[in-house]
């Protein structure tokens, strides 16, 4: 099946529980968010799903076009077409964002095969040109002294380069001031089609006024407990976190 | 080096013996009466002055006793000493440029008489000791680093007789560099006194290379080098030097950078050779509104033993320095940083920043970090900072998350962490020269 498919995941972290018999399938083409009070596990499943070493597994499976990702390599797993936008991305001092994404896409050809320069150079100005990011930016080392905005449209940019099959994108409206988050979500929803899957985690609402998903899921307690079209993520900007605790019914995810 | 590895002191042998002394003075036939007091002055305090202790607080963390110098004698040119010169071509682009082979010239420089007519000199040091005493003898030697090796720099006194001196008269601007490289390994054993005197007047503009390297992996040497690089009022000066000499060596390299008013003066050194090097910084803010940059990138492997100690003297108003230096270990390396800054009371509206950063990439390497300050002016901006870690987990998963395998991710993130000191060379010949060499230096 063409979608990210999430069976029954549980997930630990330093001894904790933090995601439980979670289930969520999203096909590619679709947009789906994640919404849920602070410490409900959004994050922990994206990094679970990325393969960090501090989250275990230790059930259920994610399946990426059909292929299980669960004990993978965190490297082998984006190979496999899983990009997760970071909400707090690293610096790379000394690395150019040139450099990095060179060697990003030069990971995923065949041994032996080398990417050419001015093929590189076109795509890479092509996806900046896109998102209005200065070429001068090619240079400067990855995410050094950027501030938020700078930070979040790096990762939007990394992605339209790598072109993954499916993307998490965790918190990226966190920090961001409205011409950030335009530009981010224009980003976004240029790569949207048939060929992309997205799970984009947030805890406002904000952001899904740029970005229109197809699903609404609400997460409480390592569990997705309400599923829903767009209009939940306004009735939750209206009622709040607490109208869903008192509900605690849990949903099969869509 | 020495065969006996319990040899504390410094051994009246050798190479410390008055006939090698006797040997030497007996080269400067030929000198002025004064180069001759110099040395003699020289080796009376060489002879003097104690050995290094680790008790002795600038020797804190290092080794002594692989200093002895009984086991070293000074190169005999017999014949034509350029053979086995390897030819060096990294650098096109040069003012000029002279190659010396233990000490000896293979290659004498051949200066733009465009240059030459605007009164720059660019000779071996011999020469110039010759040729313009007057000139050279105004600045020899009257500005040593003073932090550790005094009986060291007096060692070099007396023994040097060659290396480079380049003088740029008042308001001569020079793009190109001068490249001087140094070769070891005319014969095994031999020991080297590179010199370099750098004079660049008011308003001039010039960058100095000084590359140490050795034809020969295998032969065993002991190098003392000095330099001293002078920028005078308004002065743009770059020094750069690259260390590269086989891992049989040990060598001290005590260098000295001084801005009068208004200069801004940039000094680089690249320390990648050698068994045990001791490097002294001393940059000196002589003149107000003076500026230095003083930058350093280490890259230690094996059983490596790299001393850097530095000093920052401010002694005029409004002047600015600011210090970087970087050093990534490898297996069971070892580096020692201990930077001072001082101010003086006149020193008002100082800027002084001392940076050591240590990057650890083995558990049994060691980095030793002593950062200091000692300020007797009132209105200064004064910061030092240490930083020593491992690569950052947080930063490998960012790589890994974007498809780029771990050593990959390693390799970037070392090169990155190079490529700070790296891009800051002038010269994009002299930056990929460098770059590979490091590089090379970190993969194999």
């Amino acid at each position: 099946m063409s979608a990210l498919e999430i069976k029954n995941l549980s997930v630990r972290v330093a001894g904790n529980d933090v995601i439980n018999d979670f289930s969520l399938t999203v096909p590619k083409g679709e947009v789906h968010a994640l919404m849920g009070p602070n410490g409900a596990g959004k994050s922990s499943l994206a990094k679970a799903l990325a393969g960090h070493e501090d989250y275990e597994i230790t059930r259920g499976e994610a399946l990426l076009d059909g292929r299980d990702i669960v004990g993978m390599e965190p490297d082998e797993t984006a190979r496999a077409g899983l990009f997760m936008a970071f909400q707090y991305p690293s610096e790379i001092p000394g690395v150019s964002i040139a450099n990095f994404l060179r060697a990003a896409l030069t990971a995923r050809l065949p041994e032996g095969e080398t990417l050419k320069a001015p093929a590189f150079y076109k795509e890479l100005y092509r996806a900046m040109d896109e998102l209005k990011i200065d070429r001068s930016f090619t240079s400067r080392p990855v995410n050094e002294g950027f501030s938020g905005g700078e930070k979040k449209r790096c990762e939007i940019l990394q992605m339209s380069v790598l072109k993954p099959s499916f993307a998490v994108m965790d918190e990226t409206d966190s920090g961001l001031d409205i011409d950030a988050l335009r530009i981010v979500a224009e980003g976004v929803n240029a790569m949207r089609g048939p060929n992309i899957g997205f799970l984009v985690i947030t805890h406002y609402q904000r952001l899904l006024n740029y970005i229109v998903p197809d699903k609404v899921h609400v997460m409480h307690e390592g569990r997705i407990v309400k599923t829903g079209g767009k209009s939940l993520a306004l009735e939750l900007e209206e009622k709040g976190y607490d109208w869903l605790k008192s509900e605690l019914t849990p949903a099969e995810a869509g | 080096m020495s065969l006996d590895r319990n040899q504390p002191e410094v051994a009246d042998a050798g190479l410390g013996s008055s006939s090698v002394f006797q040997e030497c003075l007996s080269g400067f036939g030929w000198a002025a009466p004064w180069i001759h007091k110099l040395k003699q002055d020289a080796w009376e305090r060489f002879q003097r002055l104690p050995a290094p202790h680790r008790k002795d607080e600038q020797w804190r963390f290092a080794s002594v006793q692989d200093l002895a110098l009984d086991s070293f004698r000074l190169p005999v040119v017999a014949g034509d000493s350029s053979a086995g010169v390897p030819s060096f071509d990294a650098i096109r682009n040069a003012s000029a440029r002279m190659v010396f082979h233990d000490d000896a010239l293979v290659e004498a420089p051949r200066l733009p008489d465009t240059l030459r007519e605007q009164g720059v000199i660019y000779c071996p040091m011999d020469e110039a000791l010759r040729e313009y005493p007057e000139l050279v003898r105004e600045h020899l030697l009257t500005r040593l680093p003073g932090i550790g090796s005094q009986k060291y720099e007096s060692l070099h006194a007396a023994l040097f007789h060659n290396g480079t001196f380049l003088y740029v008269p008042a308001n001569v601007e020079i793009a190109e560099p001068f490249i001087t490289v140094h070769w070891s390994g005319l014969d095994d054993g031999t020991a080297l006194f590179p010199h370099t005197l750098v004079v660049v007047g008011d308003n001039a503009r010039a960058t100095v290379l000084d590359l140490f390297q050795s034809v020969d992996p295998g032969t065993r040497h002991f190098v003392c080098g000095v330099s001293d690089v002078y920028a005078g009022a308004g002065s743009h000066v770059h020094y750069e030097t690259v260390q590269n000499w086989n891992l049989n060596t040990v060598a001290f390299h005590l260098n000295s950078a001084s801005a009068e008013r208004d200069a801004a003066l940039k000094s680089i050194t690249v320390n990648l050779g050698s068994a045990h090097t001791r490097n002294e910084q001393h940059c000196r803010i002589l003149g107000a509104g003076a500026s230095v940059d003083t930058d350093s990138l280490t890259v230690a492997k094996g059983t490596q033993e790299i001393d850097q100690r530095t000093l920052q003297t401010h002694s005029a108003p409004n002047g600015h320095s600011d210090l970087l230096f970087k050093n990534a270990l490898l297996d069971d390396a070892r580096t020692i940083f201990s930077g001072l800054i001082r101010v003086d009371e006149v020193a008002q509206q100082t800027d002084a920043y001392q940076t050591n950063r240590n990057l650890l990439l083995s558990d049994t390497a060691e980095a030793n970090s002593l950062p200091g300050l000692q300020i007797a002016a009132n209105d200064v901006k004064c910061s030092h900072g240490a930083t020593t870690g491992s690569i950052d987990d947080t930063n490998i998963f960012y790589f890994l998350s974007r498809g780029i395998p771990r050593r990959m991710a390693e390799e970037l993130i070392v090169f990155g962490f190079f490529e700070e000191i790296v891009s800051r060379f002038d010269n994009d010949e002299l930056s990929d020269f460098v770059r590979e060499l490091v590089q090379n230096k970190f993969r194999n």
